[in-house]
């Protein structure tokens, strides 16, 4: 437990992504079974303990701690589980194996439960202290998903991150196969029905390099602007998965219910509302829901559109040629009219897709996919075979209100900005970016922030508004919680107008008047 | 005489009228009696000073040697007035000590100062001083301060300086006090190589060694390349254009008040190590018990907790909600 809680506290404060990964690294290769196992389970939430609640530890403390210095604690530290980890009166400070904690709190009756709890926390030292109330209370917020733990597991053997995919959703934790496998043992068979095989990613390309390629060799269809999904019927287990293998099912009972085939099939998720695709905001109301109201799966009903077909009536077919693929997409039934085909672009030149591509028929589209017809379904992104060639981005002329220091590689910069635009003689905040310009123009970013400062706030500084960035984005949605009443999508920083006075910036109407 | 009549607060800080003089006063006075050197307690542009000769000389390093028109060491039983005073190692910093104020008639008062109880390297124990009166901090003063033993703090400093052994690790400690005391436990924690020290720490650092403190083998962290993986620096200079030089660095702060996640989340602190100069909750409870004083009164921090901590153990208390003091100055 003791290495438990230094992982979870290191995780806790480290930003970098890479740094996460190595923590976890150490921590998975330094650990013996089966903690490892549960620690990674804990961290990626697949871990299913009995949740024990706030009264409960509330309960727990009030026996031992005058209330009134309870509340000022509390209120000084912010959160329950710290506060009870920091005031717990204990001068024990056993190692607990993990398992045994895992084990209380799977095992552990109700009645018994608070009298467990409290023998365990007067075992530990502050740090596991802490760590038994996260799991216990089931609230680890050390920002560290499934894929990045994959991509943990993929350092430490031969296993990659694709064939860790292909297996996830069929073990179960404390992951002891797994681990065998990645140490050089045997690949652990699919214990799980409707299992997440790896998804076939495309690469960006302009119309200069498709030049070089046969239009003939290609076929062509929109790319939809929903999120890219798998789902899966197999043998009447149902299951949707993003395309890093997450699996979402729990969010999308609709579409769930309409997957009445066999087989596992590449599409986008869309709200669609008839014949209509929604916009990426109507659809971003439904991820991340663990429940969906009634209300929310009538006015933002999810479907799919399909791509292509990995399995289908019991074949895999995920090494024929696409047209072979595609041939039997065309004929297939799914059962329900939430499913539809992804249509082919008719087009005989670069020229052809290129002029369709700056029209087309639904704002809900944000570019065209451009497919070899020979080509069989490889997971991972495999370089030629699948293209992405996106629309232009839409760009504004915003001015720089605010910029926030970053961390890593970027400590001492000034590297986060605010940026506004006019709404009649005053700038409303209307996004943040943190990327899209070089070293160099970071540097003189930075020197810009630190010659024009007004205020300070922390880390954060308000500046003259006087630079005009030319933010480059890929799409809006209304927001009720922006203050400037819309969202930017993937907002980057594409120019730095040195030139261009801050009178001239745009004006909110202009970003307003572009939402579809 | 009564108590409040000894001592009592007042816009420029604690006064005692029998002896005339102020104690850590937040405004130019005729006569000030300095508990340490820390910004906030040591102020330049008094008539008179009396303080620790070690205070004296810090006051002198970071005022310039005309910081006061009088000065005196405090050496033992001194006639102050009507009142004789008496310096007391207080184990918070360098010089640090408590004032204890016995008037000619009536209780005898313990001004604590900011005060700590574990061991430091870089000075004197702290010393209990029986009183009628404790006027102690209540920085901590909360039961949920409990700081770790500082080399388990540093051990945790070593275990990510050998996980990240290509990242510079800069770890923030105020200029006075702190950051000596940050170089003492990386040595004694088996940090052998060079440390870097921003220019800010230099003259306080040459002072401590002065005075017979090993801090090891210091160089400065003003080159473009430095050449030491761990970085000692002032808070301040995580604001300014100085850590640009550093590339991917590892981002701690040794306070005590890192014990709390949200407060080290504020900072942006990748690697808090809660290491305080400060009495702990444990601490502060354990003194007043041990002096069994018949009143204390909080200068300043956290005091409601203490208040109450106090009422429950039925000892007299009474805040005096001092103004001026920082929760950690620097």
């Amino acid at each position: 437990m003791k290495s438990f809680a230094n992982l979870l506290e290191r995780l806790a404060f480290t930003a970098a992504r890479n740094a996460k990964l190595r923590i976890l690294r150490h921590y998975l290769e330094q650990t013996p079974d089966p903690d490892r196992g549960f620690a990674l389970a804990a961290l990626t939430g697949d871990l299913k303990l009995r949740a024990v609640t706030p009264k409960l530890l509330r309960g727990l403390m009030a026996e031992r701690v005058d209330e009134q210095l309870f509340a000022l604690s509390y209120d000084f530290v912010g959160d329950l589980a710290e506060t009870i980890a920091l005031l717990w009166d204990g001068d024990q400070d056993d190692d607990v194996p993990l398992r045994d904690a895992v084990a209380l709190l799977s095992d552990t009756g109700r009645t018994a439960l608070p009298t467990a709890i409290s023998a365990m926390l007067d075992r530990l030292g502050p740090s596991e202290r802490l760590a038994f109330l996260k799991l216990a209370t089931g609230n680890m917020r050390v920002g560290l998903s499934a894929r990045m733990a994959r991509l943990a597991l993929a350092e430490m053997g031969d296993p990659q991150v694709k064939d860790l995919e292909e297996i996830w959703h069929g073990l179960t934790p404390p992951y002891q196969p797994l681990f065998d496998w990645i140490a050089g043992g045997t690949r652990p068979e699919h214990a799980a029905k409707a299992p997440f095989r790896p998804v076939m990613l495309s690469t960006p390309v302009d119309l200069d390099q498709l030049r070089a390629l046969d239009p003939a060799d290609h076929i062509a269809e929109w790319k939809w602007d929903g999120i890219r999904v798998q789902a899966v019927n197999d043998d009447g287990v149902r299951r949707l998965y993003s395309r890093t293998g997450e699996d979402i099912s729990g969010s999308f009972p609709d579409v769930i219910e309409a997957l009445n085939f066999d087989g596992a099939i590449d599409g986008e998720l869309l709200v669609r509302r008839g014949a209509d695709v929604a916009p990426f905001g109507d659809l971003q109301k439904r991820l991340g829901r663990k429940v969906v109201g009634k209300a929310m799966l009538d006015s933002h009903p999810a479907g799919l559109r399909v791509y292509d077909l990995m399995i289908w009536d019991g074949r895999d077919l995920r090494d024929l040629p696409h047209q072979d693929r595609r041939a039997i997409l065309q004929k297939a039934d799914f059962g329900s009219d939430r499913i539809d085909v992804s249509p082919l672009l008719d087009f005989a030149t670069w020229d052809d897709l290129a002029a369709l591509r700056a029209d087309p028929p639904s704002i809900v589209i944000e570019g065209v996919m451009i497919k070899r017809r020979d080509s069989p379904y490889v997971g991972g992104r495999p370089r030629g075979p699948w293209f992405k060639w996106k629309r232009d981005p839409m760009v504004i002329d915003a001015v720089m209100l605010y910029a926030q220091r970053g961390h890593g590689k970027r400590s001492g910069f000034y590297s986060d900005f605010t940026f506004g635009l006019w709404d009649g003689d005053v700038l409303v905040p209307v996004g943040k970016a943190y990327f899209g310009f070089t070293d160099e123009e970071l540097r003189e970013l930075d020197r810009f922030v630190r010659n024009n400062t007004t205020e300070r706030f922390g880390p954060v500084r308000s500046v003259a508004p006087k630079l005009v960035l030319e933010v480059a984005f890929e799409g809006l949605n209304a927001s009720a919680r922006h203050k400037s009443g819309v969202a930017m999508r993937f907002p980057r920083i594409s120019r730095i107008r040195w030139d261009k006075p801050a009178p001239e910036a745009d004006r909110l109407q202009t970003l307003k008047d572009m939402i579809p | 005489m009564r108590a409040d009549q000894i001592l009592h607060p007042t816009e420029a800080g604690l006064y005692c009228p029998p002896g005339d003089f102020y104690i850590d006063p937040i405004r130019p006075v005729p006569r000030a009696l300095i508990t340490h050197g820390h910004g906030d307690h040591a102020r330049a542009g008094h008539g008179a000073v009396m303080a620790t000769r070690q205070t004296l000389e810090i006051m002198a390093i970071r005022y310039g040697s005309d910081f006061t028109e009088s000065r005196q060491v405090a050496d033992g039983q001194i006639r102050v007035g009507d009142t004789t005073v008496s310096f007391h190692p207080a184990g918070h910093i360098l010089g640090s000590a408590q004032i204890a104020v016995q008037p000619d008639k009536g209780p005898k008062i313990v001004v604590s100062g900011d005060y700590c109880r574990r061991p430091n390297p870089v000075c004197a124990p702290y010393e209990p001083v029986p009183c009628d009166i404790f006027v102690t901090e209540a920085t901590f003063g909360l039961p949920v301060f409990r700081h770790p033993d500082p080399l388990d703090e540093m051990a945790r400093l070593r275990a990510s300086m050998e996980e990240f052994p290509e990242r510079q690790h800069l770890i923030g400690a105020y200029a006075l006090g702190k950051a000596q005391r940050v170089i003492s436990l990386a040595r004694q924690a088996g940090v052998d190589g060079p440390i870097a020290i921003h220019g800010a720490l230099q003259r306080l650092c040459d002072y401590h060694v002065e005075q017979g403190i090993d801090l090891g083998e210091l160089i400065p962290a003003t080159a473009a390349d430095v050449p030491a993986q761990l970085v000692i620096a002032p808070p301040s200079a995580f604001a300014s254009a100085w850590v640009q030089r550093f590339r991917d660095p590892v981002i701690g702060f040794a306070s005590g008040w890192m014990q709390v996640r949200a407060r080290a989340r504020q900072r942006g602190v990748e690697l808090p190590l809660v290491i305080s100069d400060h009495v702990d909750w444990p601490q502060v409870t354990q003194t007043i018990r041990e002096l069994a004083p018949s009143e204390v009164w909080i200068t300043h921090g956290n005091e409601d907790g203490l208040m109450r901590w106090c009422e429950l153990h039925q000892i007299a208390a009474r805040p005096l909600r001092l103004v001026g003091y920082e929760d950690e100055p620097e």
